[in-house]
């Protein structure tokens, strides 16, 4: 998968939850909780969504790895290559 | 027509979902109803057979209409009767499709008969807001009479979701501030044991079950109200009732604005992974509009937990007429002195808003010493 397949997945993962949720004016090196307003209930169905799209196993330690597009991406890219 | 909040007045039925002749069992939904919290999902209380649907869709009725008959299992249905009295209870408000009041354009004068207008000048009735029934829509003194006794404006049912929770909020809220005489307490609790016990927990589950740690927040404080029936259950007819079991109702704000704080029932006696379960079901629920009866109206204390993003303390509105509110802020790390040594350790802000007519803050501060205390030991909760 590249890297814009990887962060189309977690946009729709964030979609799927957050319907409303705009991209346009992301910052992908800043949070993505506070940007998009996900509360820990959001962040943990974005888990679960990636989860289930992508077959990744993501224990709950690595979630701050997940907490910027950026981070999220390349945290999926390593674990998809393991 | 259940009463679905303390200041909800009328609702209106927006869809049947069981006909005359099906089965139903207690806890069933049988129709949906729109009200200012969005659709709810009513639920009967009964076992039985459908007999007669009473309410037609579209329709707004007032609390304590009745919108359907049951009959038990065997009995033979209720013969229809041609009587006045088998007639549908009359509605508040006619169904929809009535004139819409048109609003008249800036420097047209409205036609209305001088004897309407003394009236309604009289009243304080905006004639700019009424569709008159007269010749060419002249309006009349009976239009005025109508307009006094329609307990809401019509112009109500137009607004949008969003405006319409507005309305809810500040109505119950205002009543909150005005009627209740709020005591606020708070403490900081040390949620290191209870945070270590989490992760713990979550490592050996799948990502499907892993839980939050609001659950614990939720369960202990279901079971510290156990030694506090004073702070759990609802001030009524001019004294507190203590309700028989702990609904927590737990405060989700809604995308777009707005709140809605349903009822976990029984929150105490879950287990942590039904109580998730339940808590995932009901904040995905409420953000879809789809919530039931039972859980609008059934909650006996609320609890908000306003951390995640950023502020350390909450102090609640209660919501009438229950008699407290637990708010918890954000968890941060901070210095703490754990036996006799500086220490870092993740600390969160507990509060409680209790009514004064119900409680004191003798109690009030020994709930928050107990809630405290079961928070230490996770593994007992």
């Amino acid at each position: 998968m590249t890297d814009e397949d990887l962060k189309q997945a977690v946009k729709d993962a964030i979609s799927g939850i957050a319907p409303e949720a705009g991209f346009d004016a992301l910052d992908p090196d800043d949070g993505l909780r506070e940007q998009l307003d996900l509360d820990s209930m959001d962040f943990l169905n974005v888990v679960i969504a990636l989860h289930e799209a992508l077959g990744v196993d993501i224990p709950e330690v690595d979630y701050p790895r997940l907490f910027t597009m950026n981070g999220a991406v390349a945290y999926l890219k390593a674990r998809l290559a393991a | 027509m259940p009463q679905l909040g303390a200041d909800m007045a009328a609702g209106t039925l927006t869809e049947w979902l069981k006909h005359p002749g099906d089965t139903v069992r207690r806890g069933d939904i049988v129709a949906v109803v729109e009200t200012e919290k969005g659709a709810i999902e009513v639920e009967v209380y009964d076992d039985g057979v459908i007999d007669r649907l009473m309410v037609e869709p579209g329709t707004r009725v007032p609390v304590g209409t009745v919108l359907a008959t049951l009959r038990g299992d065997g009995e033979a249905p209720e013969a229809p009767k041609e009587s006045p009295e088998a007639a549908p209870p009359k509605p508040v408000v006619p169904p929809p499709r009535r004139t819409m009041p048109r609003p008249t354009a800036e420097g047209e004068r409205a036609r209305i008969s001088p004897a309407a207008a003394r009236l309604a000048a009289e009243k304080g009735v905006d004639i700019h807001r009424l569709a008159g029934t007269g010749p060419h829509g002249a309006i009349r003194i009976a239009d005025i009479e109508a307009a006094i006794a329609a307990p809401t404006p019509v112009a109500a049912e137009a607004e949008s979701p969003a405006a319409a929770m507005r309305r809810a909020i500040a109505a119950a809220m205002g009543r909150s501030k005005r009627e209740i005489p709020h005591y606020y307490l708070s403490t900081t609790i040390d949620m290191g044991r209870a945070l270590a016990w989490l992760a713990a927990a979550n490592e050996k589950r799948p990502v499907t079950e892993r839980m939050l740690y609001g659950v614990l927040l939720i369960k202990a404080v279901a079971k510290a109200l156990a030694d506090f029936p004073e702070l759990n259950g609802f001030w009524q007819d001019g004294r507190f009732q203590p309700a028989e079991a702990v609904h927590i109702g737990w405060a989700i704000s809604l995308r777009g604005g707005g709140l809605v704080a349903p009822a976990l029932h029984d929150a105490g006696r879950q287990d942590f992974d039904s109580l998730m379960a339940s808590l995932r079901d009901l904040v995905k629920r409420a953000r879809a509009f789809r919530l039931r009866s039972s859980e609008i109206g059934g909650p006996t204390i609320t609890v908000t937990s306003l951390g995640e993003q950023g502020v350390e303390s909450v102090f609640g509105v209660i919501y009438p007429p229950q008699v407290a509110l637990v708010g918890f802020g954000r968890i941060v790390e901070r210095p703490w002195v754990v036996d006799g040594k500086v220490a870092p350790r993740p600390l969160i802000q507990a509060s409680l808003a209790a009514d004064h007519r119900a409680s004191d803050g003798h109690r009030g501060g020994l709930f928050l010493a107990t809630l405290d205390r079961l928070l230490q030991e996770p593994d007992s909760l």
